[in-house]
């Protein structure tokens, strides 16, 4: 449905996007990952015809978006990053001109109109004015924009940036209710978000594609390389060489915390779980074992470490 | 078919903007009570002084030159500037050009909303000849010339207004250029004497004070239609190139 070939975009001697390549096929849910400034902007402008690749080529739905790009805009809903509305229009004379100009059919816009506010949850604010509305309800009124025209693909921009926890959810479920029907490409920052919502996710950095994976791969990624922290009362030096000389450890870091104990974040070699070894060795010398804990890898963690095999299998 | 649809919900939008704030009707009160002040005061001395034979046909003149025109051209920078330098400035110009919109249709829609709003002004202005012809009728075929030239004058204006508008994102700067471009084209031929002959014949041909002019007298000269028509064209064309440049520059 999405197909991207070779693409790349230079901003003047800037290049923001590198020669990517990739492909998402109907109905799938896919994921676009990387921090701020990597290019996911840019891939998802190119995609929506804001601005021309300066190398490669861009369609959607067989359709190339620089040879047509009405007839691509027409398959598209598009969430812009910060999302930014009319704030003198109120949300239901703004849905109307989205679903007029995206050409709903009039007979059925009303209903389209409500239905929308409704999945939306703006209904309560249809009469208000954009600009008095709360970020939260800016978003969704945002992501109704996206969806009036029941588009084939969604290109959704961060969209759950500003909302509250249970709007987040919200927001979620009705992208993942789309799934099969309509094909979604989304940007993040949020790792769960990712595992929680796509089904493929590609991991962007300086304007390259660096890892592509499940979502499901990218939790095993995860999972496996997870850090225990122990906490442990015991002579500090014989402690840190018996916790460094457990079988399975790769590197130790002490944490200094004046409380009288040693705590120590433990990382294993190959991503195995270590707590029972750990204990082992702590119980084993008859000291006291206070706490202990895994600390799941962050996004950045899982980042650096993407980045450097990178560089690594580049050297 | 689609594409006057499109350019009419877009121009819908626009209007739904521009009266969503007081602005509009500020600015027609105020317009209105300058102008009725000159109104009063200029047939008031046209009266008490006479100023040859046909009193009233050289008072429309004076006041369409001077009082309706000249205010217009004051008061369009005010709406035009942001037309797009808002669009820009909020980032909702994303949103339009991912939208199933061509460029021209963005134009035309928001071309025609201002338009709209400015017939609003000049209807408003009717009530002056009215005024007139309940104490003193008169023959009111000039005034569809007056009228036509008004409009004309009207559509130069925002032409230029929204191409300048499509040049920055600050409001400020769209507004002050555009009323500056615009008293330039006014005034280019006022000081005759300053310049030599054929000098002013040229600038006469440039300036939009001397094609107006000729339909504040009371007359339609195909000539002067053109010109409006022209100068309309020219703007609305750079305002085209000017959007278009977004694909390679690169920044919106």
């Amino acid at each position: 449905m999405i197909a991207v070939e070779g693409l790349v975009k230079d901003f003047g001697r800037t290049r923001a996007v590198a020669g990517v390549t990739f492909h998402v096929a109907a109905g799938e849910i896919m994921g676009l990952l990387g921090p701020n400034g990597s290019g996911k902007t840019t891939i998802m402008r190119v995609l929506t015809g804001f601005f021309p690749p300066s190398e490669g080529r861009v369609s959607i739905d067989g359709i190339d978006v620089e040879r047509d790009p009405l007839a691509v805009r027409e398959r598209i809903g598009y969430l812009p990053e910060n999302v930014v509305l009319y704030p003198d229009l109120t949300v239901t004379r703004f849905l109307r001109f989205c679903a007029e100009v995206k050409g709903v059919p009039a007979a059925s816009r009303r209903a389209r109109l409500d239905e929308v506010m409704a999945a939306c949850g703006l209904t309560e604010v249809a009469g208000k004015l954009i600009g008095k509305l709360s970020k939260g309800y800016r978003q969704r009124v945002g992501i109704a924009q996206a969806l009036m025209h029941r588009p084939r693909v969604l290109i959704l921009d961060e969209p759950t940036v500003g909302l509250d926890p249970r709007q987040i959810i919200e927001i979620r479920s009705l992208i993942k209710s789309l799934a099969g029907e309509t094909t979604v490409l989304l940007s993040t920052h949020i790792l769960p978000e990712v595992s929680m919502t796509c089904s493929r996710v590609m991991i962007i950095d300086y304007g390259r594609i660096i890892a592509e994976d499940t979502a499901d791969g990218l939790s095993q990624r995860v999972r496996g390389s997870n850090e225990t922290r122990v906490r442990v009362a015991g002579p500090r030096a014989e402690v840190l060489a018996a916790l460094r000389g457990a079988p399975g450890v790769e590197d130790l870091r002490e944490e200094p915390l004046d409380d009288g104990a040693i705590t120590a974040v433990v990382r294993s070699a190959r991503g195995d779980e270590l707590r029972r070894e750990l204990a082992t060795t702590v119980v084993g010398r008859g000291w006291g074992l206070l706490e202990m804990r895994s600390l799941p890898m962050s996004l950045e963690d899982l980042f650096v470490r993407l980045v450097r095999e990178e560089r690594d299998a580049a050297a | 078919m689609r594409t006057l649809a499109r350019t009419l919900s877009l121009m819908r939008k626009e209007l739904a903007s521009y009266f969503a704030g007081p602005l509009v009707y500020v600015v027609i009160g105020a317009f209105l009570c300058v102008t009725g002040l000159q109104f009063y005061t200029t047939l008031n001395s046209f009266v008490t002084i006479g100023f040859g034979l046909n009193i009233l046909e050289h008072f429309w003149e004076e006041f369409f030159n001077n009082s309706i025109a000249f205010y217009l051209l004051i008061v369009v920078p005010l709406f035009t500037m942001r037309l797009l330098a808002e669009e820009r400035r909020l980032g909702t110009i994303e949103l339009l050009y991912t939208y199933p919109l061509r460029d021209r249709e963005i134009m035309l829609g928001k071309f025609l909303a201002c338009l709209l709003v400015f017939l609003l002004f000049v209807a408003c202005t009717l009530l002056y000849p009215a005024i007139v012809y309940a104490i003193q009728p008169f023959d009111p075929r000039p005034f569809v010339a007056r009228y036509l030239g008004t409009v004309l004058f009207l559509a130069s204006c925002i032409a230029c207004g929204l191409f300048i508008s499509s040049l920055t994102d600050s409001q400020l700067i769209a507004s002050s250029c555009t009323f500056i471009v615009l008293l330039l084209f006014w005034i280019l031929t006022w000081n005759e004497a300053a310049v030599n002959g054929s000098l002013v014949t040229v600038l006469s041909q440039i300036s939009t004070f001397d094609h107006f002019h000729t339909f504040s007298t009371g007359v339609i000269d195909v000539k002067d239609c053109l010109y409006f028509a022209f100068f309309i064209g020219l703007f609305l064309f750079l305002t085209l190139r000017s959007m278009e440049s977004r694909q390679w520059r690169g920044r919106r």
